[in-house]
């Protein structure tokens, strides 16, 4: 019995060490990515094709995710706004929800299902087939020519595409709040105009979708360069990307909300 | 004078953790040979290749190739010395998101200012030596093992190393493409005038090739000599490695307790 307790605190102890010394290795991993980021600036058409590949193939997800957030957003606003007789305000519900929160949050949870764990897998896939070796043993190094260009490509990504999902939004938002239940369009849009502020409300959530953009890209590609070279490993690691990505997104996302928005 | 070797293992040891898997490896190996490493698997000639080319840091010992220790390099001067290595991997490690031409002119395009119309007649030389220069616009997942193989092996020659290093080349090849790639890692050392490090277990397809072979076992060299020595020898191991016997010095049962005992006596958990 005490052999067993000692046994269970033993490997409690163990992978608490092991989850503070990956964490570490991933700062480091963090930081060897920003050393070595010199590549993927200076020829800048590594990191274009890596923004299409993550950026413009994830576009079709996020849009229309984006039209059905908004259209969900216009029937429960006006909904609500209706029984206390401003219903006027709708283009200002949707319009701060999406910019702020469900802009942001959705389009980086959806990035992180769809861009994130395609970028875990494929540089997982590259290091058990040995291409990440054969690089190296090339006198390229990896980080500057595979990982550094997928990080930028998601980090850059990520505010453009939080940006076309809230206009979705706000556009579906107006079909169903104008033209499906008759809210007058011109309250709509000048409400909106008049109440969404550049700096708290759109800049706020540009910085917001940026600083999720890190989040994924950091953790997409260390998990793949982390990941055990073997189809169990890296469809482990795949798994893990989306997870820790969603988790460390909806977490980052309070702290930033809490010093952005203090109801001043 | 003597001639320098262009690669020199002098007493290397290496561990992983606290296992050893190289003890006390001595070699030379001059310009224009072609050397084979040799031994079961798991026998620690994957990680000889992985310390020659500074993937690895040796416990004790050295590893120097044209006259540099490989792990006293920093970064700047290992990436300096690999431009001049060429290495095969076992199976081909090509880029998958790349066409043929283009893996083959990868290292031209990374390391190099040439313009891309040398670029082009460079890679078709390349591709044309190995025999493949009509597969130039395929991608990797269009060609059968051996041709994968071929196209490794034209990009590990891109800059024209001085020192090729080649991982299992033969494994997984049918009779007719592992005569070729022998043939070719032959062939391409004699005509570069580099030196050819070969690790494998094919010992029939690599004595028609190699001037030198070493053989290891559980991370010592148990034997070494020319093809025909080899194949002379009667030391037990290389003789049942060499003619491919069941039972030996490597025993067919892996170490147990009794079969008598194991059968009459051990009941295994069923969970």
């Amino acid at each position: 019995m005490f052999t067993k307790i000692i046994a269970s605190i033993r490997g409690l102890g163990r992978r608490v060490t092991d989850r503070i010394w990956r964490l570490g290795f991933a700062s480091r991993f963090f930081l060897a990515i920003f050393l070595h980021s010199g590549t993927s600036l200076r020829r800048f058409g590594l990191t274009i094709r890596e923004i299409y590949f993550t950026g413009v193939l994830s576009l079709i997800i996020i849009l229309v995710s984006g039209m059905f957030v908004g259209m969900v957003l216009g029937l429960q606003g006006y909904d609500t706004l209706q029984r206390y007789g401003s219903s006027e305000a709708l283009g200002i519900l949707v319009a701060l929800s999406l910019v702020r929160e469900l802009g942001p949050v959705v389009a980086a949870l959806l990035f992180a299902s769809r861009a994130g764990s395609a970028i875990t897998a494929e540089i997982g896939l590259m290091k058990a087939t040995e291409q990440l070796s054969a690089m190296e043993m090339m006198a390229v190094n990896p980080i500057a020519r595979v990982v550094a260009p997928r990080f930028w490509a998601g980090v850059l990504s990520m505010p453009l595409l939080a940006a076309l999902f809230s206009a979705m939004g706000v556009f579906g938002g107006y079909l169903v709040g104008v033209k499906l239940i008759g809210v007058d369009e011109g309250s709509f849009w000048s409400q909106m105009q008049a109440s969404v502020d550049f700096r708290e409300d759109i800049l706020n959530g540009v910085i917001k979708s940026f600083v999720f953009g890190v989040i994924i890209s950091w953790i997409a590609v260390f998990e793949g360069y982390d990941a055990e070279p073997t189809a169990e490993g890296v469809s482990g690691a795949t798994t893990r990307t989306v997870v820790t990505s969603s988790l460390a997104i909806l977490a980052a996302d309070f702290i930033l909300t809490a010093f952005m928005f203090r109801g001043a | 004078m003597p001639v320098e070797p262009l690669v020199k293992i002098s007493n290397l040891s290496f561990a992983y953790d606290n296992r050893p898997v190289l003890t006390g490896i001595n070699m030379e190996i001059h310009r224009g040979k072609v050397v084979a490493i040799m031994g079961s698997s798991g026998c620690g000639k994957t990680t000889t290749l992985r310390l020659l080319g500074g993937q690895l840091k040796p416990t004790s010992g050295y590893v120097s190739v044209g006259g540099q220790v490989v792990h006293e390099l920093g970064d700047d001067a290992l990436y300096a010395l690999r431009r001049r290595m060429g290495m095969l991997f076992q199976f081909g490690a090509l880029f998958t998101d790349m066409s043929v031409y283009d893996n083959v002119a990868f290292q031209m395009r990374e390391h190099t200012d040439l313009p891309d119309q040398l670029i082009h007649d460079l890679v078709l030389m390349k591709l044309n030596a190995v025999g493949l220069r009509g597969v130039h616009h395929l991608m990797p997942s269009e060609l059968s093992g051996g041709m994968a193989r071929r196209v490794a092996l034209a990009r590990a020659i891109a800059l024209d190393p001085m020192l090729i290093m080649y991982d299992e080349p033969f494994a997984g090849l049918d009779p007719i493409s592992l005569s070729i790639v022998g043939q070719l890692i032959r062939t391409l050392n004699d005509a570069l005038g580099a030196c050819s490090i070969v690790v494998t277990h094919d010992v029939q397809e690599s004595l028609k090739i190699v001037d030198y072979v070493y053989f290891v076992s559980e991370g010592k060299i148990v034997a070494e000599g020319t093809a025909e020595e080899i194949r002379n020898s009667k030391a037990p191991y290389v003789h049942q490695f060499v003619w491919g016997e069941a039972d030996g010095p490597v025993p067919f049962q892996y170490p147990a307790r009794p079969y008598g005992d194991a059968i009459l006596r051990e009941v295994p958990r069923v969970h």
